[in-house]
């Protein structure tokens, strides 16, 4: 067990383009000393679990700021699972109402980051939860 | 579950987990290997190497297509650097690769270089035979050339292609004398950018200069990979090479030279974890050092002490 | 005049000298700009005739009408749209009961990239951020019982802008509506799609083609249309700094002028109808410099680079919104009052349109509540404040103008690289500019993290808050309803046509030098799907594959 590091996949799923967040993201998971694979835009959820599945992360970290985070994040969750990756760490961020939330921690997402998260919120979630 | 037999009944969960245990060192990964060793051997392996914003993994996309159209499953492996700063790395290769993430017969793996010495080409190895193992026909493994551990993986392939793009100035010297030993075919990427013919040019007269590849004189082939122009043609190089390779004797000689590079490096490696594991950690190299610096021992006579007892067990 | 100077110098050393003594008893803000007073040395280069002169008058520093709002406010023009078409025309019509003066329509993300609601990547984001369009029917409804020959109207819409403005122009027609009497604007911008909004559909090259085929369609037949809006606002938004903001998208506007030039255009014919979009941030007088040094900058492009004759052609008459990404999430009401200081920037700036952002959009979609005060706020600063009573207020400020000098100079540093990667669109494809945002973008982040930057409510001064309430939802079912309207109007419309205008667009693609306007407009005509029209486009000139750099 020398050389582990903690892999995670940050994506984008749905079409909104608006990445400032998930790259100001993945640089700080980097900063962190996680190994990060960014898949960029436009990634369907078939597309995420996929790429989970081939780099075997720890965590996938989703954001989304069109709105589409309720169809989108659960349907992400449901086919990681499928692929049976039942120990990865799945979490979201975005424009989320905090009404939204309840729901979505129900569907397999294990924290929601909201604006004005900062990243080492982040960083300090996957460190503690990451299995 | 039983790793090995899942990953040979195509379960592609075992194998990602495979190449995590070879990445992480896990204990098992060792035995995982020598299971899978028996099925490995029949894959095609392909380095791509080439200076930073060569185009690279738009080329192995590109690649990997044509492949595809031909029939072939293909496995990648794309490494990229890790942060000598904070460990962690941005493994941003797939991103030029999205569309083969669905294609049922592609599996990619990223894989930061995790600054190990010399130990990352003997990971990228095992990580082959894994995809080997698994079924692939074709193996990309994609580096940055810039590094000694980098060369060393490309090294690893039956074909080596060196990515070239025009406008790197005075690079072109600073690059002879590393990755163009190791080309078998180049590939001029941006061909359609200033520059090219120039970068051609001068790229034909280093290799004929070069004497010691007189059996098969490296061809260039100018590609628009965004564009997938040259893209057959580079295929039909590269398999030109592999078929000349082969006809020549050379592929079996590669891979001779291969196994005994990993065997050496696997030699190396399990002693230097005993090395790690029993004076290391045990905090024998703590006292040793302070012998030496209180003039109470001399490192030779203590490497010679501890060469003793490791060869006695 | 050297007396005068030496004065003010030995004043200066000696305020200096004594400043120094202060921060040891009361200690300055850590993390500040070294300067903290500004005085005539400062701008003693600056030559008010050459440099700042008057407005409407070459370099348009400070404005680019004689009057500015003398003669009349700025365009005060929201930006909204959601759900279905009919749900949208209702909010303009209501937006224009109000008194906004001019309409700005957001699309769904789908329709942004050439998808029909019906297509299975479209899932989960029909109606969510703007209207779904699909077919002139849905167009014909959203401008339903408003006079096109009357309003003028924006469209965020790039990639397939186009199209769009097809379907605008043949809905006019329908209401009786001449082209020529049109007034609007297309966004139309697509490098800063690739560079920072990420609303791409086709390569740059057939971008920049279609682009040069709008500027002279319009510049033939629809005369008044703004062609396109050059826009910083979102490379600010993606986290880019002041001169970065105006820098990137200056050589952007380069760009599509040299593009338009190569095409054989005259640079007069379609320079005038170019228009910018500007972001207002946080810092007001850095940004009242921004604008300023933006107008600078461009007619100094058009004049020196360009040779354009026509005074218009110089022009940089720009559009702004407030910066969306300094919205909080906490203790949205605070919003309301960055929204302002955002308002006052852009008009002592000298804007020609505005949008001000809601106090909610941290959230969710803005409802009609926080839009109407957001409107309020222009016409507050409008009427109340006195900021539009005079023109260019702040010019003269030692301050102000040497911050403009300052921005413009770094604009131009910039501006010179990118001429030496090979322009905008190499500097793109070579990631140059997405890393310059992303590096800001970090540093931005990281400054607010180690509290070098302060935001109230967010590292400083928070406090515990409930869940606020009564946020807009896009109810769930306008996918199906927009599937279910698409369907219908499929059956009903000539099929042959279609197919026949869709089978001439194809071949038009394939041939460079034909204008794709016309064929578009053909299309539309014929209810067309955006989807449809997008899908021929896409086969001939293939899809854009992002490159990026982290």
């Amino acid at each position: 067990m020398m050389e582990k590091r903690i892999r995670v996949l940050v994506a984008k799923p749905g079409l909104d383009g608006h990445d400032r967040g998930a790259k100001v993201v993945a640089r700080a998971l980097r900063d962190a000393g996680f190994e990060v694979i960014y898949t960029g835009l436009r990634q369907t959820p078939e597309q995420i679990a996929e790429a989970a599945l081939q780099e075997d992360v720890n965590v996938v970290a989703m954001s989304i700021l069109s709105g589409a985070h309720p169809h989108l994040f659960p349907k992400v969750v449901e086919l990681v699972h499928e692929k049976g990756m039942k120990d990865v760490l799945i979490v979201g961020g975005g424009v989320i109402p905090e009404s939204d939330i309840p729901a979505l921690k129900k569907a397999g997402i294990a924290e929601v980051f909201t604006p004005g998260t900062s990243t080492g919120d982040i960083v300090d979630f996957i460190k503690a939860h990451v299995k | 579950m039983d790793i090995v037999k899942d990953l040979l009944n195509g379960s592609k969960l075992a194998l990602s987990r495979t190449i995590t245990a070879i990445e992480n060192e896990y204990e098992e990964a060792s035995s995982i290997m020598r299971e899978l060793y028996p099925h490995t051997g029949h894959a095609f392996v392909l380095g791509i190497t080439g200076p930073p914003g060569a185009g690279k993994s738009t080329m192995t996309d590109k690649l990997a297509r044509a492949y595809r159209n031909m029939g072939k499953t293909v496995g990648i492996i794309a490494v990229d650097p890790t942060s000598p700063f904070s460990g962690g790395a941005i493994l941003g290769d797939r991103i030029r690769m999205n569309s083969l993430t669905l294609d049922e017969g592609v599996f990619i793996r990223s894989m930061g270089t995790r600054g190990s010495l010399g130990g990352l080409s003997h990971k990228t190895a095992d990580a082959v035979k894994a995809l080997d193992a698994f079924g692939k026909d074709v193996i990309f493994v994609e580096t940055v050339g810039v590094g000694q551990s980098e060369v060393d993986i490309v090294k690893a392939a039956d074909t080596t292609m060196v990515v070239l793009i025009p406008g790197m100035g005075d690079d072109i010297q600073a690059i002879k004398a590393g990755i163009l030993e190791i080309g078998d075919v180049f590939a001029i990427n941006k061909a359609d950018h200033d520059g090219a013919d120039k970068l051609q040019a001068e790229l034909n007269m280093m290799l004929d200069l070069d004497g010691e590849k007189l059996d098969w004189r490296p061809p260039i082939q100018k590609v628009i990979a965004s564009q997938g122009e040259g893209i057959n043609e580079l295929v039909a190089l590269i398999e030109k090479h592999y078929a000349h390779i082969g006809a020549t004797g050379k592929l079996a000689q590669r891979r001779h030279d291969r196994t005994k590079t990993e065997l050496l490096e696997l030699l190396k490696a399990s002693i230097g974890s005993y090395i790690t594991k029993n004076i290391v950690k045990t905090g024998r190299l703590d006292n040793c050092l302070k012998d030496i610096e209180e003039h109470r021992n001399d490192p030779y006579t203590i490497v010679h002490q501890l060469m003793n007892e490791l060869l006695k067990q | 005049m050297s007396t005068e100077k030496e004065k003010i110098q030995a004043e200066l050393t000696q305020y200096n000298a004594s400043a120094e003594k202060a921060i040891a008893r009361f200690p300055e803000r850590p993390n500040l700009p070294e300067q903290r007073l500004y005085t005539p040395l400062d701008i003693e280069k600056n030559d008010y005739a050459d440099d700042i002169g008057f407005p409407g008058v070459y370099p348009y520093t400070r404005g680019v009408q004689p009057t500015m709002y003398r003669g009349r406010f700025w365009t005060m023009r929201m930006y909204a749209g959601f759900s279905t078409a009919e749900e949208s025309n209702k909010r303009y019509r209501y937006l224009i009961e109000s008194g906004a003066s001019g309409l700005s329509c957001a699309f769904d993300l789908p329709t942004q990239i050439g998808y029909d609601s019906d297509d299975s990547i479209s899932e989960g984001e029909v109606g969510k951020v703007g209207v779904a369009i699909d077919s002139l029917a849905d167009m014909e409804i959203l401008f339903d019982k408003i006079d096109l020959g009357k309003v003028s109207t924006s469209m965020t819409i790039n990639a397939p802008a186009s199209v769009l403005l097809a379907m605008y122009i043949a809905v006019a027609e329908k209401q009786g509506v001449t082209a020529e009497q049109l007034k609007g604007t297309i966004q139309n911008d697509i490098l800063k799609e690739y560079a920072a909004r990420g609303t791409y559909i086709f390569p740059p090259r057939p971008s920049m083609r279609l682009i040069t085929n709008i500027f002279e369609y319009c510049s033939k037949n629809v005369p008044k249309w703004n062609t396109i809006s050059i826009s910083g606002y979102h490379i600010r938004e993606a986290g880019s700094t002041a001169a970065q903001e105006i820098a990137f998208t200056i050589s952007d506007g380069i760009a599509y002028v040299e593009a338009a030039i190569k095409a054989g255009l005259d640079v007069d014919a379609f320079a005038g109808r170019l228009s910018f979009f500007w972001n207002a941030h946080n810092n007001l007088l850095e940004e009242v410099a921004k604008f300023r040094a933006s107008r600078r900058i461009w007619a100094k492009v058009m004049k020196e680079r360009f040779n354009a004759k026509k005074p218009k052609s110089m022009m940089l008459r720009f559009h702004t919104q407030t910066a969306g990404s300094m919205l909080t999430a906490q203790q949205p009401n605070n919003n309301i009052v960055r929204v302002a200081l955002q308002t006052a920037a852009a008009v002592m700036g000298g804007t020609q349109s505005l949008h001000t952002n809601s106090r909610d959009e941290a959230l969710a979609l803005p409802t009609e509540q926080s839009v109407m005060v957001a409107l309020r706020t222009q016409q507050i600063v409008a009427y109340e404040s006195g900021l539009a009573d005079v023109i260019d207020p702040l010019a003269g400020s030692y301050y102000v103008e040497s911050m403009t000098d300052k921005i413009e100079a770094e604009a131009w540093d910039y501006i010179k690289k990118i001429d030496e990667i090979g322009g905008a669109v190499a500097a793109i494809e070579k990631g140059y500019i997405q890393k310059e945002i992303q590096d800001s973008a970090y540093k931005w982040q990281m400054d607010v993290e180690s509290n070098a930057k302060i935001i109230v409510g967010v590292n400083k001064f928070q406090v515990k808050e409930k869940p606020v309430e009564g946020l807009l939802r896009v109810d769930s079912s306008v996918g199906e309803k927009q599937k279910q309207k698409l369907a219908d109007m499929k059956a009903k419309r000539n099929n042959d046509a279609v197919a026949k205008a869709l089978a001439e667009l194809e071949t038009a693609c394939k041939d460079e030098n034909e204008n794709l306007m016309p064929y578009i407009l053909d299309a539309v005509r014929t209810y067309a799907t955006l989807g449809e029209i997008c899908g021929v486009m896409r086969k001939v000139f293939g899809e854009y594959e992002a490159h990026t750099n982290l």
